[in-house]
């Protein structure tokens, strides 16, 4: 279980965050949802940690992050995989090599090992056989995939994905997020997802809470979030007139 | 004001930079990778310019001294002194502080902007020391070796437009090279190089690595790495020349 307390975060003048109080359940995939600019990139760095928040506090199970040891940060970073919006697959490294990094910093692990490993993982996002290929020469949702596969190759408790699914076609799009709900309950890990996509929020969100403007518009789950009247959540969701349309007219029958 | 708010951004900076590897192996690795980079990369040019220097040297006090009282000799010796005093360390560094310094600056601006560097945290790598050690401990091995190719060139330069073109014999030039040889010069000219590396490595590490924004600050980043350590380089060659000649 992670929580987080009270949470501002301030950019000089801006706020950004702005009281943020929520809890990610265990074994779920929980969702951070919200327009561009809400907020939603800073919550998820200020949860793993890469940035600090103003005030308030981030609990992984009984653990205050704030308050431990160097030491002690680095041992819950192992448990933590992330993937980044853009990737951040290292450019000059192969496939395999960015996949194996994690291995190779931290563990004794024998070549063979870890290429059993990298394979395994590659496996997983149903990519093998592409070891040698440099990240620039395949395609954004395999770069994706090789994400999650660098993200998973030390078998995290806790998997961060920033907006996993931008910048891909829809059915790209619906492949990654069954990729990650499938290894969320398969490996019996806590996903925290950060998404503007609709499609996304009504598949997998087992736990959604909703960033608007830096305030905690709303939570709850997938099956709650077509019948009620939150307007916050109403106005993201059915957010062109085309939506709202069908929306009234399923509403008036 | 800048400049002493990130003096001490740097200072606190340093123990992040110097705390254990998690994996030596790795920080080998990383060495080894950067010492070719900065020594292959590097080797023409500082050749061609320290060549060129020696050469240059040779032919203008040749122009100088002809006629006068000083004997001819003393072209090598002039040439020896000057590349070993100032041209060999000085001159190359603040070359390198462009090639070298620039390079470094755009790889780790690069990586903090492509969240390669959050990437690396997240798996639990220090990512100060593990982007910064390698490249100090390779520009600490890798530049003196330079310099030292640098000396070697240039007096060769010297030699040939002493030879060929202000029509010196070879044994004068020898006998110049010999004249009033003072060792403690080459011990400074080491002490320098040493200095000077590590001055371009920290100056642009320091640039890249705090880097924010898109491609404009990148390159303002890069600059400011070759702009600083060419500066620091200079500034650092006057209090070495005080306190060792003092
Ligand atoms: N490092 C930063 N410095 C200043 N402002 C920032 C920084 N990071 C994010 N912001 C601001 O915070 C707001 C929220 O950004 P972000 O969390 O990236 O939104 P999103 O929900 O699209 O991920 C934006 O207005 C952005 O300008
Ligand atoms: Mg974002």
């Amino acid at each position: 279980m992670i929580r987080a307390e009270n949470i501002v975060k301030t950019f000089g003048s801006q706020e950004v965050l702005r009281d943020i109080s929520f809890t990610f359940d265990d074994g779920k995939t929980n969702l951070i949802i919200g327009k561009s600019g809400a907020g939603k990139t800073v919550f998820l760095k200020i949860l793993v940690g890469l940035l600090q928040p103003t005030s308030g506090a981030v609990w992984f199970d009984d653990i205050d992050v704030c308050c431990i040891s160097k030491e002690q940060h680095r041992e819950l970073r192992m448990q933590i995989g992330m993937l980044f919006q853009g990737n951040a697959l290292f450019d000059s490294l192969t496939v395999e090599e960015n996949i194996r990094f994690p291995m190779d910093m931290f563990t004794t692990r024998t070549a063979k090992e870890k290429l059993k490993q990298v394979d395994y993982c590659l496996e997983r996002v149903s990519l093998e056989g592409i070891n040698d290929k440099y990240p620039s020469e395949i395609s954004g949702g395999m770069q994706k995939r090789v994400g999650i596969a660098r993200a998973i190759v030390l078998n995290p408790k806790y998997l961060f994905c920033d907006e996993p699914n931008s910048g891909l076609d829809p059915k790209t799009a619906i492949t990654i997020d069954d990729l990650i709900s499938g290894i969320t309950k398969d490996n019996k890990i806590t996903t925290i997802i950060n998404t503007h996509d609709m499609n996304s929020v009504m598949e997998i969100g087992d736990n959604i809470c909703l960033l608007s403007d830096g305030k905690l518009a709303w939570k709850g789950r997938k099956e709650e979030v077509l019948d009620n009247d939150n307007e916050v959540l109403i106005d993201f969701i059915f957010a062109s007139p085309f939506l709202q349309r069908l929306r009234s007219q399923a509403l008036s029958k | 004001m800048q400049l002493i708010r990130d003096l001490g951004k740097f200072i606190a900076w340093l123990p992040d930079i110097f705390s254990k590897p998690e994996n030596w192996g790795m920080y080998y690795k990383e060495t080894v990778r950067q010492m070719y980079d900065i020594g292959i990369g590097s080797m023409s040019i500082v050749m061609l310019i320290s060549g060129f220097i020696g050469a240059v040297t040779a032919i203008q006090f040749s122009y100088q001294l002809s006629g006068g009282f000083i004997p001819d000799y003393y072209i090598g010796y002039i040439v020896r002194d000057i590349m070993i005093i100032e041209m060999a360390a000085t001159l190359t560094c603040i070359v390198l502080a462009g090639k070298v310094g620039s390079t470094m600056a755009a790889e780790i601006g690069g990586m903090r902007q492509k969240e390669h560097i959050d990437a690396m945290e997240i798996m639990g790598v220090n990512t100060s020391s593990y982007l910064v050690l390698p490249k100090l401990i390779a520009s600490v091995i890798v530049i003196p070796l330079l310099v030292t190719i640098a000396l070697i060139v240039g007096i060769a330069g010297g030699y040939i437009a002493a030879t060929y073109v202000a029509g010196l014999t070879p044994v004068e030039f020898e006998k110049g090279l010999r004249f009033l040889f003072d060792p403690y010069n080459v011990v400074m000219m080491y002490v320098k190089a040493i200095t000077f590396s590590l001055i371009i490595t920290s100056v642009a590490c320091f640039q890249g690595y705090f880097v924010s924004g898109g491609s404009i600050e990148l390159g303002q980043a890069s600059t400011r790495a070759v702009v600083f350590g060419s500066i620091n380089i200079l500034i650092a060659d006057l209090i070495i020349a005080l306190l060792l000649m003092g």
